[in-house]
Parts: C-alpha cells; sequence; structure tokens
C-alpha cells in the first residue's frame, strides 16, 4: 500500500452524488493529481472548477500529498 | 446649522443601553420634525444627529459594533444593489435597517409564483409588480432616512454607469454567471469593490473583489470557459436558509467595504454547505 496516499475528499452540491465511499480516507495512487482524481470519479474539469486543498485554490495538475483536504465546487450562479 | 445642533440638544432624551452606560437618544418622529423645520432630508438630519453625539433611536441595538462615527458613514454611504430576488431581497433590507443610507435598485424583474419558496419579498399579494418597485416600498416602510434610487430594468453594459454612479459599493445578487462577469467588469472601471455571492441548493459562496483583484475568474475560471450561464442551481434550486445567509453575509460585507473593517473577504471566497454545516473560509490569491 506504499504506492497509495491517502485524501479527505469532499465534493460538494451537485458533485455531491459522486462521492466515493469513505472519502475522508480515499486512496489515490501516489504522484497522482487533482486532476487524475476527477477523471477517476467521473467530473470534467467543466463541472469540477472550483479546486481547493488544505484551504488554498489550487489547479488542476496539483500534485497530491498524504492527508490533503480536497475540496471540489461546480459552478454555482443561483440568487 | 446652529440652530439645528441646538434643536438636536434640545430634543435629545437621556436612556441607558442594556451594558448599563448612557446614552443621547432621539426619536424618529422628532427627527422627521426637524427634517421638515429645517428643510433638510432626514438622513441629513439623522447624520447630524449623530455627529452631535446623540442616536436616533433605531440604530440603538447598532450600538457598540457600530460608534456613532461609524452609524454616521454607513448613512453617508451609497450601495448599488443589482438584482433583487433572494438575495437581493435580503440584502435591501438588511442594508436598510444596518442604516446605509443610499440605496440603489436595480431589476427589471416582476414576482412570480416560485419566487415565493425564498424571495423575502415576494408575497402573494404583489405578485406580478415589479420586484424594484416592491423593493423600495419595503424600504421606507422600515427606515425612512433611507434614500432610495429605483432602476426597474435589467442591469446591463449600456445602463451600468448611470445604476452605479456616486455608489461606494456594489452588491451582486445576479442569478446568471454571465451577468456577474458584466457587472463585476463595470465595477472595476468605475472603480468599485464589489462584493459578489451565488447559491445553489443547500449551499453557496461569498467573496469581495476589489478593481485590482483576479475576482470572479477565480471562482469560475475565464468567462469564455463556462459551457453554460447557470449552474449547479438548475438542478439543485435554490432554498430559503441559504439564499437568505449568503444575502446577509454580503450585508455583512457592505458593512466591512464601508467602514474599512479588518476580517473581509477580499482573495478570499466563504463557502457554505448547509448539508453538512461547513462553513470554510479559503485563500483565492
Amino acid at each position: 500500500m506504499d504506492d497509495f496516499i491517502h485524501i479527505d475528499l469532499k465534493l460538494f452540491a451537485t458533485l455531491a452524488d459522486k462521492t466515493p465511499p469513505e472519502a475522508d480516507r480515499f486512496p489515490v495512487p501516489r504522484g497522482s493529481t487533482v486532476g487524475q482524481v476527477l477523471e477517476k470519479l467521473g467530473m470534467t474539469p467543466e463541472t469540477a472548477k472550483l479546486i481547493f486543498v488544505n484551504g488554498v485554490r489550487q489547479p488542476l495538475d496539483y500534485r497530491l500529498h498524504d492527508g490533503d483536504r480536497v475540496g471540489i465546487f461546480p459552478p454555482i450562479g443561483g440568487g | 446649522m446652529d440652530n439645528l445642533v441646538a434643536a438636536i440638544k434640545k430634543e435629545a432624551v437621556s436612556a441607558t443601553l442594556p451594558d448599563g452606560s448612557p446614552v443621547e437618544t432621539i426619536t424618529a418622529s422628532r427627527a422627521e420634525r426637524l427634517a421638515e423645520e429645517f428643510g433638510l432630508s432626514l438622513r441629513r438630519v439623522e447624520i447630524k444627529i449623530l455627529e452631535n453625539g446623540v442616536v436616533p433611536r433605531r440604530y440603538l441595538r447598532n450600538l457598540k459594533t457600530f460608534s456613532l462615527s461609524d452609524q454616521a458613514r454607513l448613512l453617508e454611504s451609497k450601495a448599488a444593489v443589482i438584482g433583487l430576488g433572494g438575495l437581493g431581497g435580503m440584502v435591501a433590507e438588511t442594508l436598510a435597517r444596518l442604516g446605509v443610507g443610499q440605496l440603489v435598485l436595480v431589476d427589471g424583474d416582476r414576482f412570480e409564483e416560485h419566487n415565493l419558496n425564498r424571495q423575502l419579498l415576494a408575497l402573494h399579494s404583489n405578485l406580478g409588480r415589479p420586484k424594484a418597485g416592491e423593493a423600495a416600498r419595503r424600504i421606507r416602510r422600515i427606515n425612512s432616512a433611507v434614500e432610495v434610487e429605483v432602476h426597474g430594468h435589467f442591469f446591463g453594459p449600456e445602463t451600468a454607469g448611470t445604476a452605479l454612479e456616486g455608489a461606494r459599493v456594489v452588491v451582486d445578487c445576479l442569478d446568471a454567471i454571465d451577468t456577474r462577469f458584466l457587472l463585476e467588469k463595470a465595477a472595476k472601471d468605475c472603480g468599485l469593490p464589489l462584493i459578489s455571492a451565488a447559491v445553489a441548493g443547500f449551499s453557496g459562496h461569498v467573496t469581495t473583489v476589489f478593481p485590482s483583484d483576479e475576482g470572479l475568474r477565480s471562482i469560475y475560471g475565464p468567462p469564455d470557459s463556462l459551457s453554460a450561464n447557470r449552474g449547479a442551481e438548475t438542478s439543485l434550486g435554490c432554498l430559503a436558509p441559504a439564499v437568505s445567509l449568503l444575502g446577509c453575509l454580503e450585508a455583512t460585507e457592505v458593512c466591512k467595504v464601508l467602514l474599512g473593517k479588518t476580517g473581509n473577504l477580499r482573495n478570499k471566497l466563504l463557502l457554505v454547505d448547509l448539508n453538512d454545516y461547513t462553513f470554510q473560509v479559503l485563500d483565492l490569491a
């Protein structure tokens, strides 16, 4: 299991139904980017616009670390 | 003016705040009489009252979070509220209660039945009526010192100049992402800070954008990368607790920006998800 790290993943709004089981300890291959995780979970960059890791906005090619808290928000515009 | 100051002192009544500290107050009806007597607007008279160490009673419970000079500064300020649906209705209401002295209310829409689930100003009795006019009526009934400018048309680049003229802050209460970008551009062109919130279902976010900031691009990406003008709200709807809360957060940001308070959401995004009570402040810059 050394080749896997665990991230705490939270998917917001319409993305919530793509939340995997045990999302707070979600295993991803070491060296994965956020973009690769999105792809694996069936999300497109268009639906997953706002990515933040440990409270800071990050791009799709951000390389994940063990224990990272990852949040993903789709575009929302209602009022 | 010396006569006005003397009249204010004469009309002032001593009272006590809940913490026991003394305060000089004046009632709305006395302030209205002074406005009539001296040929001034009620807003001007209330500012003069505060400058002389007396508090119009309607603002008593704003103390001591606000000082008298904070309250006077809010009364001096003009905020433009763009969009008067769920967010804008709550923003207008809250700013009037806080005592922001001049409000520009912009919306070309009329109330419809599907607004009743969340929009503070939507009532069975005013369905079909223009939102901007109804908002103005409501504000006059809450705080007669607030001066309201009604713009009963939809926000667009061609009317942005008139809508934002003289404002010190702009509040984005729109419901389409592309129009939000147009408003951000207009606010930046006028050198004004913009407070922007959006909602989908039980979640939402709010931020404050100053003219030199990256702003909405840091949330939505470049405007031309968007596949649609609307977002997740098309399938999740907009629920009253989320939209009302986000409107209140926008009004809070208006206060902070107008009063130069620290701890605002510039280059930050407050994310709210009422499904699991997530409240998180993100760094955008």
